[in-house]
Formats: structure tokens, C-alpha cells, sequence
């Protein structure tokens, strides 16, 4: 089983995950309409470029935005989810080493005690997604079955990515069932609303170069996220 | 299949029709006809596979529900935060729902629809602002609004004014001759105070074409006097079409894009027969954002912009004032606590909110101007926009949501208000009248000509 998930499966979720994302960020550029969406995108790039940057990067800061700022607590488990969900799986010491057996090559690695860290708090945020699912009615009322199988698909990979590493129980098998759900969950990301992974970018651009070729930005006046 | 004669998938497209539509004082038949009023589930579906493409598609699916756009929305808050009234939910369980159906959805269900589009969002797009994956859903109201509109189910006072656009280009059944008679002789009413006051109207090659809301013309025909006094006074050469003046849209609130189109090509048509060097329009918010910021698009322009370069009314007073052009006397300028109105069409969604602030350090003394919170592209709708002013079956909807501006209006402890747009003007009037809070509220055109210097060789001669 260990063989056959770090193996071909390995390549496969690897494959499907990328791919997919790749063509889902180009299939939502290329079906993107300056009539339909009434956004003149060919005409004016220059604006475009710096609305759509200026939409992608304010909110990537934390409290970067009047939105990030207005919500604190959704803003810090948020960071704390997302930062550690993006990080832990490219910079893992364990990954690399791995990666570097499978292909000879590895990337910078994180500091252990970091890396722990940054694994709890996606944990943590997991569980407090949760709880602010079930807490808030704002919240509550918009979610579904799906939202809790979506935050159980992105946490499982590091709630067993964390049972393994402190050897709780058998080590073999944690960390098989740790290569399953990872694997599943690339696999499941450009089919699903993890594809957000890139439709965030796509997303947040596209409002950006309405608001900078549109709504404002020829004006000199872009959004003020 | 059960079209009624006045609620039907027909849009209004002559005077006849529209005469008997207004006949039925508020819509009573016309209600009672949309409770039978069948869904043509295949034009439904088939529109929204022609038209509902990446950009919207995406946002339905990415949606995290994470209800971050909560309390972005005004109605959330005035409506004791009612889950309900979230942005993300009204979508989903609207255009989400006709979209996850495939078109098949009953009549009960287009009357929640039809409630939730036009009394539930103002199309404010405050909510766009705030969602981390940029999900704009006053964008997708818009949409809805349309899909409502081809099957019927749009508020009666919409189809009348999408109707207006229809069948005289101008809402409020304002004609051509009605527009240059008003104008002329309201010129004539200031003539000896203004010496040389006049409209100019179809000057060819002229600075300025100016555009105006039908309203100015049906029920404040002083606006018009002012524009002209405020233009005669600061120099411009300026003129109006006879024919492609009115710049206001209800068939956008309404969702009739072919009237959308018809309306604003009406107006670059004026355009281009007279070749000004720039339009400008009168203090209204969704007019500018009709016929400046989406009309291109409706036109079919590729370059997204009008003919000829076109600005709102508060652009053309700031530089006049910037230039000196118009002089304020120092003595004159306001002297009583005073806020300012962000009208969501030009502010938020078309970023002015410099040229307003830059009027009010002329013409208010300084240290009696008081922002509102939240204020600029953040404030809050008036209460009244996307043609929530005018529908009568949501009045109680209305009411509740003009509690907002004015919680703001007290906070600022202001008496006075500026609001240079006509949907706000009319909320801020609207919820003086239900709330009575003692705040008086104006346009700009007013306060000026109560404050410009007329030069000497414009003065009148004793």
C-alpha cells in the first residue's frame, strides 16, 4: 500500500491536482466576457494589471483590508488555517526528504519547531471553523453537509500528518492512512470548491480589473480595499 | 399558459399599453395576475446558458460560506441581522437555487425571488467589498433582476418605467417638447436676474452637452434654471439636445437590458449629432452610472466608454471651482454642521469621492463639515437605490431600510445634508417625512447659486 501511494498515486494526485488547477484558471480567463461582464478587460491593461495586483494582494495580508479588519477573530483563524495549509505540505523537512529520494531534488525546508506550529494552528483554525459554523447564525444558515466535508477533506491530511509525527499508536499505519488523505485531497482540489486554491486569484483579479478599468480606476481612484 | 394582460412576459412598447398599465392604480390587477403568471422554464434556462459564464459561475461555486458579507449589507443590519437577509444566502437561494434547477422553478418561487431582488439588495455592490473572493453579488442581483424582468415578475412601477424608456426615452412620460418648453421657460422665469441667461439648444461643437434627470423636468423644473444659471455664470459654452437629454435608466433597475440599450444610444446618438467636447450630467447617481459607466457595454462600445468623454455633475462644479471659473463669496459659505451623501453609483462604483470633498472645502467654512460613518466608497445605500424608492408593495421594506441613513445622519449631528444624487435626495426627503429627525437636505445646485459671485458684466443693470 505505502509503495503503491508514494509511487504511481503519488504522480497521479500530484498530476491531477496541477493540471486541474491549471486548466481551471485558464478555462475562467478565456471565458471571461468584456460584454457580458461589462468590463472593457483587452482595452486597458495597464489598469487592469494594476487593479487586478492591487485586489490580490491587499488581501493576502492579514488585516490588509477593511474586510480583514472588520472581522478579527474570522481573520486570525483564517491566516492561521491558510498559511499553514499552504506552507507545511511544500516545506516539510519529511516532504522534502521525500521528495528528494523520489526526484533528487528538494526545496527550502521549515524549521521543525515551526512547522509543528504552523500544523496546529491549521488544526486549531480547523476546529474554530467549525465552531464558528455552528455558532454564528450568519454562518449557519449558509452552510451545508458539503462545507463541513470540504474543511474535513483540507484538515484530515494534517490532523493524520500530526498523529503520525508524534507517533501516536502505529507509525506505519498513520502515516499511510496521512499519504491517503493527502493524496485524496489533491485529487479532489480542481473539482471541487477547493479549486479556489486558483479561482481565488482568478476571482479576486477579475474584481479588481473591474474596479480598475471600470469602476474608478480610470479615475485615478482604485478600489480601496 | 396564463400571461395576463397587464402581467406578461411583454415588455411595454407602446403609449397605448403603458396608458392602461398606469391605470391600474398600484397594480392591483397586475398583482393578481402575477399569481397565476406561468415561468417559461426553457427561456429561463436557456438565458442563463448563454449568459451565465465564468465570472458568475465561479463566484456561485467558490462561495465559502464563510457569511463574512453579513454585516457588509445595510439591510442585514437594519433588519435585526436576520439570516436571512445575509448577501450570500439571498443569492444562493435565488439565482443559486434557478441555476441548481435547471430553470424549473413555480410561480410562488419567483414572487420570493422577485421580493429578494428588489426589496432585499439595492445592488449597492457594498457586499463585493467585502468578500474575500471578491464576489460582487450586487453584480448577480442585476442579473436576476433581468431574468426576472423577461418572465414577468418585476415590481408594476418597473415595467411602467422600463416602459417610459420604451416608448419616450425618458421616464416620468416626459417628451421632447416637454423637456425644451420646461427648460426655455424656466430660463425665462431668471432672465432679468441673470441678464443673457439662455438655453442653447442644439449648438453644435459646444464644450459641454448637458444631460438631465426627467424628474428636474416633471417636478423640479428649478434644477434646470440652475444648471443653466450655474453655466451662464462660470463662462461655459454649453447646450442640450432637443431630443436624447434625459440621462436616467429605471429600465436598469427594472432589468430590461434591449431598453437599456435603446435608452442610452438615444443619448450618444445626441452625441454624436452635435459633437460636443465633453457631456455632463445632473446630480444623479444612477443616471451617471447608466448612461457613463454600464451604458457603453449596453451600446456595445469596446472601449467602455460613451462617445465623448462624460462626467458627473460634481466633476464638472469641482473643476469649475479648482479654475475659478465659479468663485464662492467667503461671506456666504455654509455655516451650520453639514455631512455629505456618497451616492453608491458614482462613489463606490465610480470612484468621485475627491471631487465631492474638494466642493465641500469651498463652499463650507471650515470646521463645520462632518463626515459619516462608515463614509466614501464604504458608506451605506441611502436606503432608497435600484428602484427601491419608487416601489409601492415594498414601501414597508423601504421604510425599515432608510433607518440606517438615518442613524448615520443623527451620529453626525448634522443639520444639513448634501446629497448630489436624485435617489438619495428622495430617501433622505422620504425618512425626514416617516422619521422626522429635523435635517434638511439639498443639491448642490442650490447651495451655490445661494453663494457664487456673479462677475459685474454678468450682474444685472439697475
Amino acid at each position: 500500500m505505502y509503495e503503491f501511494l508514494t509511487g504511481y498515486m503519488f504522480w497521479l494526485s500530484i498530476g491531477i491536482c496541477l493540471i486541474g488547477l491549471l486548466v481551471r484558471f485558464v478555462l475562467y480567463f478565456k471565458g471571461l466576457s468584456w460584454q457580458l461582464d461589462r468590463v472593457a478587460y483587452k482595452e486597458y491593461p495597464a489598469l487592469g494589471l494594476k487593479g487586478a495586483a492591487s485586489s490580490i494582494i491587499r488581501w493576502l495580508i492579514p488585516f490588509g483590508t477593511y474586510g480583514w479588519r472588520k472581522q478579527p477573530f474570522m481573520t486570525v483563524i483564517f491566516f492561521g488555517f491558510h498559511i499553514g495549509a499552504v506552507l507545511v505540505p511544500i516545506f516539510l523537512l519529511a516532504h522534502n526528504m521525500f521528495l528528494k529520494e523520489k526526484i533528487g531534488f528538494s526545496l527550502f525546508t521549515l524549521n521543525p519547531t515551526l512547522a509543528d506550529i504552523l500544523t496546529w494552528a491549521v488544526v486549531v483554525s480547523a476546529v474554530l471553523f467549525v465552531i464558528r459554523r455552528i455558532a454564528l447564525p450568519e454562518v449557519r444558515i449558509l452552510t451545508t453537509a458539503y462545507d463541513y466535508f470540504i474543511l474535513l477533506l483540507s484538515a484530515a491530511p494534517f490532523i493524520t500528518g500530526l498523529i503520525a509525527r508524534y507517533q501516536v499508536g502505529d507509525y506505519t499505519f498513520w502515516l499511510t492512512v496521512h499519504i491517503f488523505c493527502g493524496e485524496v485531497l489533491l485529487i479532489a482540489i480542481p473539482f471541487t470548491k477547493l479549486s479556489h486554491i486558483a479561482l481565488f486569484f482568478a476571482s479576486r483579479a477579475q474584481l479588481g480589473m473591474d474596479y480598475g478599468i471600470k469602476r474608478g480606476g480610470a479615475k485615478g481612484k482604485g478600489m480601496a480595499w | 399558459m396564463p400571461e395576463g394582460t397587464l402581467c406578461n412576459k411583454k415588455p411595454i412598447d407602446t403609449e397605448e399599453d403603458l396608458k392602461t398599465l398606469l391605470q391600474d392604480t398600484g397594480g392591483k390587477t397586475y398583482y393578481e395576475e402575477m399569481k397565476v403568471l406561468d415561468v417559461n422554464s426553457d427561456l429561463l434556462w436557456n438565458t442563463i446558458k448563454n449568459t451565465c459564464k465564468s465570472r458568475m459561475k465561479t463566484w456561485l461555486e467558490i462561495c465559502a460560506h464563510c457569511g463574512m458579507c453579513a454585516n457588509s449589507c445595510f439591510l442585514y443590519l437594519i433588519n435585526d441581522c436576520d439570516p436571512k437577509q445575509v448577501p450570500a444566502y439571498k443569492i444562493q437561494s435565488t439565482l443559486g437555487e434557478i441555476i441548481k434547477k435547471k430553470g424549473k422553478v413555480d410561480n410562488d418561487f419567483m414572487h420570493m425571488a422577485m421580493e429578494t431582488a428588489w426589496a432585499k439588495c439595492t445592488c449597492c455592490n457594498r457586499c463585493g467589498m467585502y468578500c474575500p473572493h471578491g464576489i460582487d453579488m450586487g453584480i448577480m442581483f442585476g442579473y436576476l433582476r433581468g431574468l426576472l424582468y423577461a418572465q414577468g415578475f418585476v415590481p408594476w412601477e418597473l415595467k411602467i418605467g422600463a416602459g417610459m424608456h420604451r416608448v419616450y426615452r425618458a421616464q416620468m412620460d416626459v417628451t421632447d417638447t416637454d423637456f425644451t418648453e420646461t427648460f426655455e421657460w424656466m430660463v425665462e422665469e431668471y432672465e432679468e436676474d441673470y441678464p443673457g441667461l439662455t438655453v442653447p439648444i442644439d449648438k453644435e461643437g459646444a464644450d459641454i452637452m448637458y444631460t438631465v434627470n426627467a424628474r428636474e423636468v416633471k417636478h423640479y423644473p428649478e434644477d434646470l434654471a440652475e444648471a443653466a444659471i450655474l453655466f451662464h455664470l462660470a463662462g461655459e459654452n454649453w447646450t442640450v439636445p432637443s431630443s436624447g437629454w434625459e440621462q436616467t435608466s429605471l429600465s436598469m433597475f427594472a432589468g430590461d437590458w434591449p431598453a437599456c440599450k435603446m435608452q442610452v444610444e438615444h443619448v450618444y446618438a445626441a452625441m454624436e449629432r452635435l459633437k460636443p467636447k465633453r457631456m455632463v450630467g445632473t446630480e444623479c447617481g444612477h443616471a451617471h452610472r447608466a448612461t457613463v459607466i454600464e451604458g457603453p457595454y449596453w451600446a456595445g462600445r469596446k472601449d467602455g466608454k460613451p462617445p465623448v468623454e462624460s462626467i458627473h455633475y460634481v466633476e464638472w462644479i469641482a473643476e469649475a471651482l479648482k479654475t475659478g471659473k465659479l468663485k464662492i463669496d467667503p461671506a456666504k459659505r455654509i455655516k451650520q454642521p453639514v455631512t455629505l451623501q456618497d451616492s453608491c453609483n458614482y462613489i463606490r462604483n465610480h470612484g468621485l469621492k475627491t471631487a465631492t470633498r474638494e466642493i465641500i472645502s469651498y463652499i463650507v467654512e471650515p470646521g463645520y463639515f462632518v463626515e459619516m460613518t462608515p463614509n466614501k466608497e464604504h458608506n451605506y445605500c441611502c436606503g432608497g437605490g435600484g428602484g427601491f424608492n419608487g416601489i409601492g408593495i415594498f414601501r414597508s421594506q423601504r421604510n425599515k431600510a432608510l433607518i440606517t441613513k438615518r442613524d448615520q445622519l443623527l451620529d453626525t449631528g448634522a443639520e444639513l445634508v448634501i446629497a448630489p444624487c436624485h435617489n438619495c435626495w428622495d430617501a433622505i426627503r422620504d425618512l425626514e417625512e416617516e422619521y422626522k429627525i429635523g435635517i434638511k437636505w439639498s443639491f448642490l445646485k442650490p447651495l451655490l447659486i445661494s453663494m457664487v459671485q456673479v462677475p459685474e458684466h454678468l450682474q444685472p443693470k439697475e
